[in-house]
């Protein structure tokens, strides 16, 4: 599996954050970061959480 | 049983992320997917900010789905007219009957409205794509604005009127904006950063009429002064849309009563989003949460509720929400009442950066944040937790 996220939309809400802690980090300077772009299949259920609950629908997972 | 045969009604964010779970899920029977609007689902928190400024096209706000793969019996442009549990069947407002075997209700809420306010010329509500549509072309022609009600969808239309460089007065009965959400100080402080930007208030005071005829010329308060207006926005709350639902033995009270996970007083109906109410287990008081992040999380608990019965796992989730105001993105997380302790953590409203928190009972309920999303999500954990305050 592929994260990429689009950082033009991306407002920073960080549910993905706690969604998929994991994947996703929102830091002090208020910008999201992606701490792993394909993680392993384990973390499936909660990237998929943090796509349905991102208010911008800025994630995207292929494969 | 398996089920073979569910309706989904209500198209908006509730309904189409109550879909999505079904089909995740690996649920591969019917969907009838009732909804009241002739569009497919859009997103609803661009309407005041976005599309009101012209910034955004209406195809912009539609939400992303792959309907191919959702394969519903999509009906549009029709509303729930009765539904008769004991011989499982809903009917449509076209008198279309349809049966089924589960049902989800989604159906949301409408725009509250004051008495002064029915039939009257330019005074508006938002709640849908077409009412943002609406404004804006009224803001088109560059009117003074009344907003009636200073909540969140009332203040992000105030600064969005303000982007456009128009004339603002905002009313409303309570003496401080957004004090029953975020408190007396935090209200106070971002009604400070509404009135440096050019918005004017009229706060503790009611309307009593609009004055002018076919074109509004102004509102007349209940003080006896009067507001020049060319156009009334009224945002003074929602009520669910549980009118249909009436005599079917779904218990509603201000919204249909569910427990934790979205069933109703009648098997085989849940619901979801904003028609909700239930008693949230952090609180312990009977809530509705009118907020997108609780229409996704409700509609997944919903659905497990709806597939997998009972034993499925209980959601414990703090409410969520946010503004965007200006610059300032609001995130609030928890819930606050009068009376709560209120205590600025880091920064200030004026300087676009702030962490406040909220304590009831020596317990930490609520977190704000400007600008610091990062924050908000370590607070919103600790609410769950029920830390300590003081």
């Amino acid at each position: 599996m592929k994260i990429t996220v689009d950082f033009d939309v991306c407002q920073s809400h960080a549910l993905c954050t706690e969604a998929a802690p994991e994947v996703f980090e929102v830091r002090d300077d208020g910008f999201l970061y992606i701490l792993n772009e394909t993680p392993p299949e384990t973390l499936r259920a909660k990237v998929e959480r943090a796509v349905r609950e991102c208010p911008t629908g800025a994630i995207r997972v292929e494969g | 049983m398996t089920l073979s045969n569910l309706i989904v009604v209500g198209a908006s964010l509730a309904g189409l992320r109550a879909v999505e779970a079904l089909r995740r899920r690996g649920y591969d029977g019917r969907i009838t997917w009732v909804g009241d609007e002739l569009r497919l689902p859009y997103d609803r928190p661009p309407l005041s900010k976005q599309v009101l400024r012209g910034e955004w096209s209406e195809e912009r706000v539609a939400l992303k789905a792959d309907y191919a793969a959702l394969d519903v019996d999509l009906r549009l442009g029709l509303r729930a007219a009765s539904l008769d549990p004991r011989e499982r069947t809903l009917k449509l407002n076209d008198g279309a009957a349809l049966s089924y075997d589960g049902l989800v209700v989604a159906t949301g809420a409408r725009p509250r409205l004051p008495p002064w306010a029915h039939g009257a010329p330019r005074i508006h509500a938002l709640r849908t794509l077409d009412d943002a549509l609406a404004i804006r072309r009224v803001l088109e022609g560059s009117p003074r604005v009344a907003i009636v009600g200073a909540g969140f969808i009332g203040l992000e239309v105030a600064a969005s009127v303000r982007a456009l460089g128009l004339d603002v007065t905002v009313v409303d009965v309570a003496e401080v904006p957004l004090a029953h959400a975020l408190g007396t100080a935090m209200g106070e402080k971002l009604t400070d950063y509404h009135r440096d930007r050019g918005v004017l208030f009229r706060t503790g005071v009611g309307v009593a009429r609009p004055v002018g005829g076919a074109a509004l010329e102004r509102l007349e308060l209940t003080d006896g002064t009067s507001v020049r207006a060319d156009l009334v926005v009224v945002g003074i709350g929602v009520t669910p849309e549980t009118s249909w639902l009436d005599g079917s033995g779904v218990a509603t009270n201000d919204g249909v009563l569910c427990d934790v996970h979205g069933a109703t007083s009648v098997p085989d109906v849940f619901a979801c989003g904003d028609v909700v109410r239930f008693d949230h287990p952090i609180f312990g008081e009977s809530m509705k949460v009118e907020h997108w992040t609780n229409a996704v999380e409700q509609a997944n608990a919903a659905i497990a509720r709806l597939l997998d019965g009972p034993a499925a796992p209980a959601p414990r989730s703090v409410p969520y929400f946010w503004s965007d105001q200006y610059d300032l993105k609001l995130q609030f997380a928890g819930r606050t009442k009068p009376g709560d302790d209120v205590r600025i953590v880091e920064g200030s409203v004026e300087g676009k950066d702030l962490v406040a928190i909220y304590g009831r009972a020596g317990v930490l309920c609520g977190a704000l944040t400007v600008n610091k999303p990062g924050a908000l999500v370590k607070y919103r954990r600790a609410i769950a937790d029920r830390v300590s305050f003081f």
